[in-house]
């Protein structure tokens, strides 16, 4: 039984093809599911992907999270089922109150399209199982707004929980303590800036983003070849 | 019976509005009257020398557009070629030169928005922008401004509009110092039997326009942003109100309308609104249609109460599309626009009277009447007087060469800059499509269906090239030179021409010098696509670039497509490997005539690089065949001097190399030649490359090797990978900024 | 009656302001001397119609807290002014 991953399309979403051919190109199946929709009925992953969803006006992800399909992407994640927020993605997962923290403007002030390398943590997450700690992995980011910062007491509870997924190893945007990606406390729900479906293709320079949709494959019920 | 005659004043209206005299005359004389305010408004934008080509029309007629695979040339909103397996792919160019001067954020923000429609509204989903850009000095401030405001909006625009940016040029010269040159090309791939064209037609059929609203932006832009210099500050500072404000997201939702809307097949003809806005857009359907349409202006939604009809009619409000319907699919069409949030409206129908009538609404009092063709068909086209400027033979025959330079290094070095400042703050990987990104000799993008996704196993390949030096000196051999780089510049990613796209930036063509650049230099690129078997499928004629009387030197942009027949590896790259031999294959002009490093010492003149176009068409090939053979580990052309070349092989791969130049000629490093590369060969196939170069009749000078930590030129210089590495990546950052 | 709103949002205190420490950093080199603490925000007005000036306060608090700010990182001032009585 080959799992169903859903990619969430936002107007102003623009990374959903690329999840889709990514997931598509591993042996997975995954479709789009409109914003408007109520409901995730058959999916058994979640991802809500790259662009800038609605915009990014106000604040990125700050619109998007009163979309009608979240209320049913809360429900889902709940339940314990896989949610991972890929860029944009994870920027409204945060404003979804489903992850904690906020994204904020690099510090460097740019936007950053380039190739970059983060450590795997924890592999006790959907996004991350089938990978090893300290595993460093070379992936695209592509943000304007990708600076993690959270208060002092919820980064605290993060490393005491072992909830920082991925770390940059040359953090290119000021986030703190190096964070590229957490995960909520049940580690079904993961954020993440870098774009794994950007890296699962020989030709296009990097192969490393191929382990974290597998392992989110892997999570929603997908056997792993 | 029509509304509101024109007033008396005391400069006389059609003056004001751009038109001249005889043009004013040719309006009465069509209309059999005189023409009231919002007629000559109309007619004002349409005949403007941005909307009508009337200096270059003449001109471009000359150039070859025709081959097997071209599906559309020149005059529609794109290019459309056949690419293969039923894809099909469409480009265009276009400049938006003076409305970024003023505002370059939104300048070149609203030049990305503008380009895309023109991609999507023959039906292609747009995949791909490239932007070459050209800005005064580094150490101006305004020019600083101006280049981090451009490249703010092409990033701010395109990364959130979602079509990557895969490519261009950054040239920083005194001749832009007040113009910058602003140009946006744009790829987008569709089914081919989806093509659409912007053609209206059936009498009865409904002319609906969708995006967003419509306001007083960009009213007179196309007249008085396009056509006129720049002067003073406080000039500029009046045509400020004139800018467009662009709205990507308002463009992605349009985008995913549009695509869905012609997918369907839910229109008879499509075109977005560009520089003459309403106007242009519904008189040209209709003109190009054979028919006639009434428009009503109650139905338009705008922005701002009070609108006058010449206002709207004019407005060059972004993000607007105009589709003509037939009833029955009307429903269809507005559900589609509301799921996507997208305002639409039916503001006209077609008719088979040959007129272009505005009414205040339907059924309403006739504002403006006239033939629908005359605002195209008729424009006035000139042959204006051209002259070779006085002087240019002697100038020709300089040979005052600067001097050898005191620290050969120090010189080649100063030539390096690490685009990368510039191009990480565009998204250019999204669709999962770029194999080779900006930054190399050609964008190499995987060519998949765009619709079904599936991978064909072949590349798209792309490049965008000008260079002002050569075309100073010698405007037609300058532009075959240009042509000839961007045949080269492909062919070191193993791809063939296509077609070619091209964007005109000249200065004032009422001055016969500058007439006189823009023939010759069409004439040098028909040269040179005849020769190089490439058919022109479209083109963009920026003139007027000037600041206080200065025209710019004369700057064609070429944007050329070419194919990979297989992509199975990246191509080889701009790199070297450690150990590998190097070889130049090309002719081995020293000339330093045109050269970046003789130019910024003051020398220029003299004749343009040598160019034999059958020697060039020879070396291409040979270069295609090594590349797609695997022989070559990596490549670069020696557009920018061989010196140059080496040196960005040596920083982009952390390796050094030693090599040897005849007499140890520090010329050798900086002359600039179209028709050569430098090959780094991959282990074992130095054989196999030499022989075909042989066979081609290509000369193969052997330079060297790769490997070590350092550049070394025997006799000439020494630097470490680090130093050059270091100034390299500086060069931008030292003056923009981290 | 129908009151004009002015939401003026500021990260809070303690998150890091890189815009407003770009422009700190650059006010000497322009030749502006003695400026500190540059903190950059948004502006956000809006006309809202409500009985009485208490209920327009928190209403316009409410959409703020709500929407127009995120309070992991952004703090907002909420002021109300009438503009027209009907």
């Amino acid at each position: 039984m080959v799992a169903r991953v859903g990619v969430i399309l936002f107007p102003g979403s623009n990374c959903e093809l690329d999840a889709l051919e990514a997931i598509g190109h591993l042996g997975g199946t995954a479709e789009l599911v409109w914003h408007g929709d109520r409901s995730v009925e058959g999916c058994d992953a979640l991802v809500v992907p790259g662009g800038f969803a609605h915009g990014d006006y106000l604040r990125p992800g700050a619109i998007a999270r009163f979309s009608p399909v979240m209320d049913a992407v809360r429900t889902f994640a709940a339940d314990g089922g896989p949610v991972v927020g890929i860029c944009n993605g994870f920027q409204v997962l945060t404003e979804a109150g489903l992850l904690p923290g906020a994204l904020q403007k690099n510090a460097g002030l740019k936007f950053l399209c380039t190739t970059i390398t983060v450590r795997v943590e924890t592999t006790t997450t959907a996004l991350t199982s089938l990978a090893t700690p300290g595993d460093e992995l070379r992936i695209p980011i592509n943000h304007f707004e990708g600076n993690y910062t959270c208060d002092a007491n919820t980064l605290a509870q993060l490393r005491a929980e072992d909830r920082v997924v991925v770390r940059y190893v040359d953090n290119p945007n000021g986030s703190v303590d190096n964070i590229a990606g957490v995960c909520n406390e049940g580690r079904n729900v993961v954020g993440l800036m870098p774009h794994p479906e950007r890296a699962c293709h020989r030709l296009l320079g990097s192969e490393d983003g191929a382990v974290l949709l597998r392992s989110l494959l892997a999570s929603a019920g997908t056997p792993v070849a | 019976m029509v509304a509101s005659p024109p007033s008396s004043a005391a400069v006389p209206l059609h003056r004001a509005l751009g038109l001249t005299d005889d043009e004013a005359a040719s309006i009465e004389a069509i209309l059999g009257r005189s023409p009231n305010h919002l007629e000559l408004a109309m007619y004002s934008v349409m005949w403007s020398e941005h909307c009508s080509y009337k200096s270059s029309k003449k001109h471009l007629r000359t150039l070859p557009t025709e081959a097997a695979h071209v599906m559309v040339g020149p005059g529609e909103g794109a290019g459309v070629i056949d690419v293969g397996d039923g894809i099909a792919a469409a480009f265009r160019i276009e400049s938006h030169n003076h409305p970024s001067a003023i505002e370059p954020y939104e300048g070149a923000a609203t030049g990305v928005g503008g380009i895309l429609r023109d991609v999507f509204s023959v039906g292609a989903r747009p995949i791909a922008l490239m932007d070459p850009l050209r800005f005064g000095p580094l150490d101006d401030p305004r020019s600083r401004w101006i280049a981090e405001g451009v490249i703010a909006g092409v990033s701010g625009y395109g990364n959130s509009v979602g079509v990557p940016t895969v490519g261009g040029e950054t040239v920083f010269d005194p001749t832009y110092q007040d113009n910058p040159l602003v140009n946006v090309f744009c790829l987008g791939l569709l089914p081919k039997e989806r093509l659409v064209l912007a053609r209206a037609s059936g009498p009865g059929n409904l002319t609906v326009l969708f995006g967003s609203s419509t306001g007083r932006d960009g009213i007179g832009g196309a007249s008085v942003l396009a056509s006129a210099g720049f002067g003073d500050d406080a000039a500029d500072a009046d045509k400020r109100p004139s800018v467009q404000v662009g709205d990507p997201f308002e463009e992605k939702r349009l985008i995913e309308a549009c695509l869905e809307i012609l997918e369907a097949g839910l229109v008879v003809g499509i075109q977005d609104l560009g520089a003459a806005g309403i106007t242009g857009a519904a008189s040209e359907t209709a003109s190009k249609g054979g028919v006639g349409m009434d428009l009503h202006l109650s139905e338009v939604h705008v922005r701002e109460a009070g609108m006058e009809p010449f206002e709207i009619m004019t407005s060059e409000s972004q993000e607007r599309m105009l589709a003509i319907v037939e009833p029955a699919k009307l429903h269809e069409l507005l559900a589609i626009c509301e799921a996507w949030e997208i305002r639409a409206s039916v503001i006209g129908t077609v008719t088979g009277t040959g007129r272009f009538r505005i009414l205040d609404r339907p059924g309403g009092t006739v504002l403006g009447d006239l033939p629908a063709s005359s605002l195209d068909d008729d424009a006035p086209l000139y042959d204006r007087p051209r002259q070779e400027p006085a002087g240019r033979a002697g100038r020709m025959a300089d040979r005052a060469e600067p001097g050898a330079p005191a620290d050969v290094a120090a010189d080649l070095l100063g030539l390096l800059a690490d685009p990368s400042w510039v191009f990480r703050q565009y998204d250019h990987q999204l669709f999962l499509n770029t194999v080779e990104g900006p930054g190399g000799d050609a964008t190499v993008l995987r060519l998949k269906h765009p619709t079904t996704g599936v991978d064909t196993g072949r590349g798209l390949a792309l490049t965008c090239d000008g260079n002002h030096r050569w075309c100073a000196l010698d405007p037609r051999r300058g532009t075959a030179l240009v042509v000839a780089e961007a045949v080269m510049n492909l062919a070191c990613v193993g791809a063939r021409p296509l077609g070619l796209v091209n964007c005109l930036n000249f200065g004032n063509p009422e001055h016969p010098e500058v007439m006189w650049q823009l023939v010759e230099s069409i004439g040098g690129m028909g040269d040179a696509c005849r020769a190089l078997s490439i058919p022109v499928v479209g083109g963009n004629v920026s003139l007027y670039n000037e600041s206080r009387g200065r025209d710019i030197d004369p700057t064609p942009v070429v944007g050329l497509v070419g194919i990979l027949d297989r992509l199975d590896r990246p191509p080889p790259g701009v790199q070297l490997r450690a150990g590998a031999d190097l070889i130049a294959l090309g002719p081995e002009p020293r000339a330093l005539a045109g050269s970046r490093w003789a130019w910024e010492r003051g020398y220029q003149a003299g004749p343009a690089p040598a160019l034999d176009l059958d020697a060039h068409a020879a070396v291409a090939a040979l270069v295609r065949e090594v590349v797609m053979a695997g022989w070559l580990a990596g490549v670069h052309d020696t557009a920018d001097g061989l010196g140059v070349a080496l040196a960005e092989m040596a920083v982009r791969s952390g390796e050094g190399f030693r090599v040897a130049v005849p007499d140890s000629d520090y010329a050798w490093l900086f002359a600039e030649s179209a028709s050569r590369v430098v090959a780094c060969v991959a282990p074992g196939h130095g054989d196999d490359v030499v022989r075909a170069a042989a066979a081609a009749g290509v000369l193969a000078r052997p330079l060297g090797s790769a490997g070590g930590s350092d550049l070394v030129v025997e006799g000439l210089f020494e630097v470490s990978v680090v130093t050059a590495t270091t100034a390299w990546r500086a060069a931008l950052p030292s003056t923009l900024g981290h | 009656m129908l009151f004009s709103v002015l939401v003026e949002t500021r990260l809070r205190p303690g998150i890091a302001d890189p815009q407003g420490a770009t422009i700190e950093r650059s006010l000497p080199t322009l030749g502006f001397e003695g400026i500190r603490g540059v903190r950059v925000g948004k502006a956000i007005r809006f006309e809202l119609e409500a009985p009485d000036e208490t209920t327009a306060l928190a209403q316009a608090t409410a959409v703020t807290q709500q929407f127009l700010i995120n309070p992991v990182i952004e703090a907002a001032d909420v002021s109300v002014a009438v503009t027209e009585s009907v």
